[in-house]
């Protein structure tokens, strides 16, 4: 016989959700909307002449071709600073998980980046890889490299992903850390009685049984890549040169904060807000299938 | 017993202090409350220390001057981001009575009828009077409709000249008090720096303001269409015309056999100069007092001079035009109409600008332009021009050569977000990812589509 538990009181489930539905619907669902309200209005920047041109401003996003190539450039500065970001970040905490001399120093030394702020991590790697007043610039030029990221975009892009990718590798060290610590020794124990080594025991045991945090960061990462990172191309490159690092997000923010077009910024912003919840039901649908809870 | 005595006398001390401090709070309490009497006026400003600073003494020194009228200067980050938040601040309906806003916000403050008191309205309503006759004329007509109504107050204002450094002129053989004046001499002597060992022998700052913006006053054609936009927000730009395609040509080979460096957009160029990588900059005027000070060398080892021309061009040298800022007054928000108290204030305080004393100074202190010719007769009473030379040269460019349609100023709406395009599309040249003429080509293209999409957004 099953027994089912029954609330008699009605309102007070909903009571007890209200705070969160309050806040989700204060801080998510009403600035989407008018997120997609702005999207259909085209204004000057005082906002003193509203008119609503209905699709328009999405349809002269989507005709021009320094969006489409923003796209392209989207693609592979996330995909790398994901992999960037979360490859060392598991790498770290394999280190971190073992038995070593001061662990919790290297683990404070590790999560430290991740408090700085990512206009402040840009100036930092601006230091070093200037190519007139940065260290690593300098030296760089001295071991005959051309580097000038100001004329050259793939060195750009490097910088772009290696500054980005760099602030999340402490996040994902803590989670990885955090998963690693929850996998029970015994299991590893065993495995190494059956004779198996580091490398068959990472890739047969570990990495498994760590896929729901690694499933976990990868939708974080994507969205960090996706959202997060206007603040250090801004500060860096400034979408430059040419064209060659600039982002969705990043466009977003230009059109928006430094020219004041308010309709296509909504509306580019909209098109973001639907790939990105695209991108996360296809990783749920498809990645999350290949994940052991 | 020290131990007692020191306690005592950290009780008297700690007594001491408190009582300072409260003599010192209810002193500022007196002073607030005298400043609570005063009309406040706030001021948004978007210059960086020292300047802001220097600035802001203005601002209380006309506070000090009257007994009716409070400003409040404050800084809001760089031009763009005061701009900004101004906007977005009148958009809220608590926006400052005045904001200082670059030269290439000018077309959008115009369009924002209702939400800018024009100068001029402005004076005839409080009968407060300025004469904007003794101005400079390309400062003047800058912020002015084509009737000659001003809409905004002028006050720092800039252009484009050459710096370059002696030393280096020195050891590649070159006159260190002749600078090059044509860009056939401009070739010649970054070549020879070149082969003294120079790595960066020229640079420049703001690519499009000195290589377009310029370039086109001093060579007397045009920038845009409808006299620079001054007619009309029909406006189209005409940076594809042959003789800029032979300028972004010229830097583009310069670049190729590494006689010019592509520094950076923006600002960005001044830092190769100032440290001594480049031995020639087309740098902002308002860039000489960091370049006096942090060039190795010193003052004098910076030398001062016009804008190089192509000297087969008919009309070249003409003058050149204006950078810098301008001050308009706002309304509080949508609706939210200033008192006419506040507008009186506000009117006295640009008078108070106007004064020739008063731009004398800053252009002394800071190296902007001198805005009034009053005020530029006041400084040449004195040695300042003998004990820095130089320091007159941007006046001397400004004045040189006829005020035509093509020198009065730029009316191009979302200005900045042009400008960055011109510079998208030059940096993918300097890449050899584009020809020269592809790249202007495609920023008329785009910069043309933004002006339409202003014209769209401000019309009716």
């Amino acid at each position: 016989m099953q027994k089912r538990v029954i609330f008699p009181n009605k309102i007070l489930p909903y009571a007890l959700l209200a705070p969160q539905i309050a806040i989700t619907v204060l801080f998510f669902f009403l600035p989407a909307g008018q997120a997609i309200w702005q999207s259909l209005l085209m204004q000057d920047a005082f906002g003193l002449r509203v008119e609503f041109v209905w699709f328009e401003n999405f349809a002269r996003i989507l005709k021009d071709p320094n969006y489409l190539a923003a796209i392209k450039t989207t693609v592979v500065f996330s995909s790398a600073v994901t992999v960037l970001a979360m490859a060392p970040a598991l790498l770290l905490a394999l280190m971190a998980d073992r038995q070593i001399r001061a662990a919790d120093t290297f683990k404070t030394l590790i999560v430290w980046p991740y408090a700085v702020a990512p206009a402040v991590a840009a100036v930092l790697w601006l230091f070093m890889f200037h190519p007139s007043i940065g260290v690593v610039g300098q030296l760089l030029i001295q071991m005959g490299v051309k580097w000038n990221y100001a004329l050259d975009g793939n060195q750009a892009m490097l910088l772009v992903i290696l500054a980005s990718a760099w602030k999340q590798v402490s996040y994902n060290f803590l989670f990885f850390l955090a998963g690693l610590q929850s996998i029970p020794k015994s299991i590893l124990e065993a495995a190494s009685i059956d004779g198996a080594s580091a490398r068959t025991r990472f890739w047969t045991v570990i990495f498994p049984l760590l896929s729901p945090t690694t499933f976990f960061l990868l939708v974080v990462n994507v969205v960090y890549a996706f959202f997060d990172t206007f603040g250090t191309i801004d500060a860096l490159t400034k979408g430059g040169p040419g064209t060659s690092t600039v982002t969705l997000i990043y466009r977003v923010y230009v059109d928006g904060n430094n020219n004041l077009n308010f309709g296509a910024s909504a509306a580019q912003s909209v098109i973001l807000m639907a790939v990105v919840i695209a991108l996360t039901a296809v990783q749920f649908r498809y990645i999350e299938r290949k994940v052991h809870y | 017993m020290i131990f007692r005595r020191s306690l005592f006398a950290a009780t008297a001390a700690v007594a001491l202090i408190a009582s300072a401090g409260l003599a010192q709070a209810q002193q500022a309490q007196a002073q607030q409350a005298q400043a609570q009497q005063k009309v406040q006026i706030d001021f948004w400003h978007g210059l960086t220390q020292p300047l802001g600073g220097l600035l802001e003494q203005i601002a209380a020194d006309f506070s000090a001057s009257q007994p009716r009228f409070q400003i409040n200067a404050t800084f809001r980050g760089a031009y763009p981001e005061t701009m900004v938040s101004s906007i977005a601040a009148f958009r809220a309906g608590n926006a400052p009575h005045i904001v200082q806003m670059f030269e290439v916000g000018t077309a959008t403050m115009m369009a924002a009828r209702g939400a800018i008191i024009p100068v001029h309205e402005l004076l005839r309503t409080t009968g407060v009077a300025i004469d904007f006759n003794d101005y400079i004329p390309a400062v003047r007509g800058y912020y002015a409709l084509p009737n000659g109504n001003q809409m905004s107050m002028p006050f720092n204002s800039s252009t484009t000249i050459m710096f370059y450094n002696k030393d280096a002129f020195r050891k590649a053989g070159l006159n260190p008090e002749q600078a090059p004046r044509t860009w056939a001499e401009m070739r010649q002597a970054t070549a020879a720096l070149k082969a003294s060992g120079h790595a960066c022998p020229f640079t420049t700052a703001w690519p499009t303001w000195a290589q377009f913006e310029q370039f086109s006053a001093l060579h007397n054609v045009p920038l845009a269409s409808a006299q620079n936009g001054m007619e009309g927000m029909n406006a189209e730009l005409r940076i594809n015309s042959p003789l800029h395609v032979r300028h972004l040509t010229t830097l583009v080979d310069m670049a190729k056999d590494n006689t010019f460096r592509y520094g950076g957009r923006d600002g960005a160029g001044d830092a190769l100069f100032a440290s001594g990588e480049c031995a020639i900059i087309h740098a902002s005027s308002g860039f000489r007092a960091r370049a006096l000070r942090e060039v190795p060398g010193g003052a004098a080892n910076v030398g001062a001079a016009m804008l190089p021309f192509y000297d087969d061009v008919a009309g070249a040298p003409n003058q050149t035009i204006i950078g810098g800022a301008s001050f308009w007054v706002l309304n509080g928000g949508p609706g939210r109409v200033r008192s006419a108290d506040e507008q009186r204030g506000i009117a006295e305080f640009f008078a108070y600008l106007a004064r020739p004393e008063v731009a004398a100074k800053w252009h002394t202190d800071t190296g902007f332009l001198p805005v009034t010719r009053a005020a530029f007769a006041r400084v040449q009473a004195t040695d300042f021009y003998r004990q820095n030379p130089g320091a007159d040269v941007p006046v001397q460019q400004m004045l040189r050569g006829a005020s035509t349609e093509n020198t009065r100023g730029l009316r191009l709406g979302n200005m900045p977000e042009i400008r960055v395009v011109i510079q998208e599309e030059i940096e993918r040249a300097f890449q050899g990812q584009q020809t020269p003429q592809q790249a202007l080509d495609n920023a008329v293209r785009r910069g043309n589509e933004i002006l339409r999409n202003f014209e769209r957004a401000n019309r009716s």
